[in-house]
């Protein structure tokens, strides 16, 4: 079943600007920012990747391209998934967002924003979610201090 | 029958063995009431809940020390139990709630997250809730055992039994 989903996937995306490979299971499409939407447009309407799962990136500091942008989903239909992986550098980090597609994109792109710095362009609600108003900086980039404590209550000592 | 007057019974007033007044001294009076009448207040923000609830019923019983109804209003608690993690963006809740309760008022850490942080020191979490506010008694352990929240309300008990209570002010 999924390897017949997967052979579909690979002539789909031969055509767009993307790398696919097969990951312990799971179809990774690595492409650029700017085709995104394409690519999650075709997934959704095409072959029924109706959730989508997470968004999250994972900092390598050594990199030009410092960020990579991981996306998830999940097709009921097909019970498969698909991640996508996009690199920003550090100067822009910045992918289209997927609020218009999926509505509960909106929460995870601010955790993600909260967390790493991605900037989500299209979504004007970028909050902060888990962390407060006020808080510097990124927790989960590598060179945040690990023991740094942002306190909103002033120490008694 | 039920128009009937009930008998008077008359009762000796000097039974044997028996006193009319104690001498004691006022604060240990006050301390030997108030220690075991403990209203806590759950402040449950974490996996130790499952042990407070332990701790809270039948089996182990903290109502033997006078200190299991929890009031669920900080106004009429007088013992503030945080039993869990405090995140720096709970941090201000609270010193909150702390700040609404009456005196007399005493605080237990309950569990080691509470205590010093436990095994959490990054940017999300509190090292220790005396960070913010006075603690009396610290109960160690990830979760701690009943019998080590027994022990500290018994250890708290002392505290207050041993402490001074002022009933005057500087205000009156």
């Amino acid at each position: 079943m999924s390897a017949q989903i997967f052979s579909e996937l690979r002539d789909a995306f031969s055509d767009v600007d993307a790398a696919v490979s097969e990951s312990r299971g799971v179809f990774v499409i690595a492409l650029q920012p700017s085709h995104l939407i394409t690519a999650v447009e075709r997934l959704k309407s095409t072959f029924a990747f109706d959730i989508f799962l997470d968004v999250t990136a994972v900092d390598w500091p050594d990199r030009p391209l410092r960020f990579d942008v991981v996306q998830h989903f999940y097709s009921t239909v097909h019970k498969v998934r698909v991640r996508i992986r996009m690199c920003v550098p550090e100067a822009a980090p910045t992918v289209p967002t997927l609020r218009p597609l999926y509505g509960s994109a909106g929460y995870m792109e601010r955790e993600c924003h909260d967390m790493y710095g991605i900037t989500f362009e299209g979504n004007d609600d970028l909050r902060p979610i888990l962390l407060y108003e006020g808080f510097e900086g990124h927790p989960l980039r590598k060179d945040y201090p690990k023991q740094l404590e942002q306190p909103l209550v002033p120490y008694r000592f | 029958m039920y128009g009937k007057p009930l008998p008077v019974v008359s009762v000796s007033r000097e039974p044997a063995g028996t006193f009319e007044f104690i001498t004691t001294k006022k604060d240990e009076l006050v301390g030997w009431a108030r220690k075991f009448s403990l209203f806590p207040y759950p402040f449950v923000t974490a996996c130790c809940a499952m042990e407070f609830m332990a701790v809270s019923a039948s089996a182990y019983d903290t109502d033997r020390f006078g200190a299991a109804l929890p009031r669920f209003s900080p106004r009429q608690a007088d013992l503030l139990m945080i039993v869990g993690t405090v995140t720096q963006k709970q941090a201000p809740i609270l010193r909150k709630v702390y700040e609404q309760m009456c005196e007399p008022k005493w605080v237990m850490a309950f569990g080691v997250c509470a205590t010093s942080g436990g095994f959490y020191q990054n940017y999300a979490s509190l090292p220790g809730i005396d960070k913010i506010i006075p603690v009396d008694i610290y109960i160690p352990g990830c979760p701690p055992r009943p019998e080590m929240v027994i022990d500290g309300i018994m250890k708290l008990q002392e505290i207050i039994a041993q402490g001074k209570h002022l009933i005057l002010n500087d205000k009156f």
